[in-house]
């Protein structure tokens, strides 16, 4: 095993019954990194997690941790942490009980347990409510009872399916912080699941961008943000003015447009973010047809023979009104380089 | 007459009809008379003692006892895997299943009872203690069943999972974090259960052979031949004893959630 593959899915596929929910899938996710799974509702994440957790037996493909290969370990030997969406904390048990559970099942001695039970309350900033049940907590209580209780069995990998998406904005900025600091402080290896591009940004070393039980693109958050190698990854983090390319030239709706610059064989397409388009000169032409001011910029929406075209400036510089011609340009040195355009 | 006045009019000649038998029972059990007669003929409370007295009531009530506790018992032992089964997995036929456990509560006694005795006690040479306690069990199967899979629907599977992530085998995971869960819906299903047991008469009926009886058979061939109030008497403290355990269930589990 090398130190990037401490965990790694090789081809790996999961189904349910004859539905394909995941397709060969391949990652290697290094050993203390935090990694994110972002993507559109039903594009496979949770079903990952629970395979990687021993919920699910793949239909095809390897799992493999800290060297071992785990695909058919069962669930309450592989040493795998899952906090679910839903908590899933014992109702009939307190809080301390609750967190304990796994320990007493290690049969640890009692002072042991008592000891880790605490620390991991504390850590959690929960030490004032042991006794109560899971039921007198706030929504993010549990959460944090949910995330204690797995924390405490101190396990290889901890995976979090959305962590944060039942919470309120301001919890939510909150327990953001309170994982990153967690994972720092353990060096836990990390893979949690959102929606929200915006979480997967600012907490994940690592991104990995999933469509249809299948890898979009992996990356650090720069990488998904500045160079999203696929339509649907340009399209899930800003790029709103996407356009194929063939034989070197853009394909525009009125036809294809040779380009100033010379591309790479491979480029399937090219992508600019609305800030990234250049208006006032430029050899296109279009027309205002809506703007928008946002604080400190406008968005214009221009009609042009090329299609739609989203813009932004500053809102320092004068307003374009509706209805004025504009010439405008699209910067190849600036676009996203596509490989991938399906 | 106004709907204000005729609803509540109604409502109490519904509830007096209801518990208006239960009156005269307990009226007709003390009475001072010696045939079972209402209104009661003075005040005594000899049919009451007599009751403890009669050698067949004590013989019987033990039976119905056992078949009350032991068929109740066997019905949850049989029923809270089957219910685990029914809610947790998608089984082939599954909804046919659960209407065929339901069934003995939409077949009418007399039929269940006499199929019993006509196709399985006689040909078979059944013992007739055996058989009632197979045919109390059945009984009250259906609401085993009924009441153990509403609690276990009330109750996420996710939870399983997560103790099986914590360390626990799915056995484990069963006794650990969803027995404690539906302990409630158990005991429902246990009072609901051995009240209907108590209560049952047309299966009995058929299957009650010499020596074995339950207690509803017994007083109904007591009547046959003795004609006083110890009958009256012996209902009434039935009755009693079925108010308390309802009353205490309600009181401690909110029984009336399950049923
Ligand atoms: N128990 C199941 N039986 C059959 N199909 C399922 C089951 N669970 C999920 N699927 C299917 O598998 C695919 C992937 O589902 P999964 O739950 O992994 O998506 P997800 O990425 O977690 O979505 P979300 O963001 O909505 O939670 C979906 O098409 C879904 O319909
Ligand atoms: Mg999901």
């Amino acid at each position: 095993m090398s130190d990037a593959s401490f965990l790694s899915l090789e081809k790996l596929t999961l189904a349910y019954g004859d539905t394909v929910a995941v397709k060969d899938l391949d990652l290697s996710i290094r050993k203390g990194e935090l990694v994110a799974f972002l993507g559109p509702s039903g594009c496979g994440k949770t079903t990952t997690m629970r395979s990687i957790a021993g919920l699910l037996t793949p239909a095809s493909g390897r799992i493999s941790l800290d060297g071992v290969d785990i695909t058919r370990v069962s669930a309450n030997k592989r040493s795998v942490g899952l906090v679910f969406q839903s908590y899933a904390l014992f109702p009939h048990l307190s809080v301390f009980e609750n967190v304990a559970f796994g320990l007493r099942l290690k049969k640890m001695p009692v002072s042991d347990i008592e000891t880790r039970v605490t620390a991991g309350l504390k850590s959690v900033g929960l030490s004032k409510f042991a006794t109560r049940k899971p039921a007198e907590l706030s929504g993010g209580q549990q959460q944090r009872v949910a995330l204690a209780r797995s924390m405490v069995m101190e396990p290889k990998v901890l995976l979090l399916d959305e962590p944060l998406s039942n919470l309120d904005a301001r919890l939510r900025l909150e327990m953001r912080t309170e994982l990153q600091r967690v994972q720092k402080e353990t060096g836990v290896t990390m893979i949690f699941v959102t929606h929200d591009q915006g979480e997967a940004l600012s907490l994940a070393d690592r991104i990995v961008v999933m469509l249809n039980g299948a890898i979009e693109q992996i990356g650090t958050p720069e990488d998904i943000y500045n160079r999203p190698v696929s339509r649907f990854v340009a399209d899930f983090v800003g790029f709103e003015n996407i356009f194929a390319v063939e034989g070197g030239k853009l394909k525009a709706a009125n036809g294809p447009i040779a380009l100033s610059e010379s591309l790479p064989p491979d480029t399937a397409g090219l992508a600019w973010r609305p800030r990234m388009v250049t208006l006032g000169s430029g050899p296109f032409q279009g027309t205002v047809r809506g703007a928008s001011f946002s604080g400190s910029t406008r968005e214009y929406l221009l009609d042009t023979p090329l299609g739609a075209i989203k813009a932004e400036e500053d809102a320092g510089l004068a307003a374009h009104q509706p209805g004025t011609e504009l010439s405008f340009d699209l910067p190849v040195a600036k676009a996203a380089r596509l490989e991938r355009f399906g | 007459m106004t709907p204000r006045i005729f609803s509540p009019l109604v409502l109490l000649l519904v509830v007096a009809f209801l518990i208006g038998p239960f009156f005269i029972i307990v009226a007709a059990s003390l009475s001072g008379g010696e045939t079972l007669a209402f209104p009661p003929q003075g005040f005594s409370l000899k049919w009451v003692v007599k009751v403890f007295t009669v050698e067949s009531f004590r013989e019987s009530f033990a039976v119905s006892m056992f078949l009350a506790i032991g068929g109740t018992a066997m019905a949850l032992v049989l029923g809270i895997p089957a219910s685990y089964a029914l809610s947790r997995y998608k089984l082939p036929f599954g909804e046919t299943i659960r209407t065929i456990v339901s069934l003995p509560i939409i077949v009418p006694g007399i039929i269940v009872g006499l199929a019993l005795l006509r196709y399985i006690v006689v040909p078979f040479g059944f013992n007739i203690t055996l058989a009632l306690f197979l045919a109390h069990t059945a009984l009250v199967l259906p609401y085993a069943v009924r009441v153990v899979s509403a609690s276990l629907n009330n109750l996420r599977s996710d939870i399983e999972e997560a103790a099986v992530l914590l360390g626990s085998s799915r056995a484990g995971a069963f006794f650990r974090v969803v027995m404690p869960n539906i302990r409630s819906g158990i005991l429902a299903a246990f009072i609901l259960g051995f009240v209907t047991s108590f209560n049952q008469v047309p299966v009995s009926l058929f299957l009650s052979g010499p020596g074995v009886r339950t207690l509803p058979i017994d007083m109904l061939s007591y009547m046959e031949i003795t004609y006083d109030p110890s009958v009256a008497a012996l209902s009434a403290l039935l009755a009693f004893m079925s108010i308390g355990i309802v009353f205490l269930a309600e009181r401690f589990l909110g029984f009336s959630r399950y049923v």
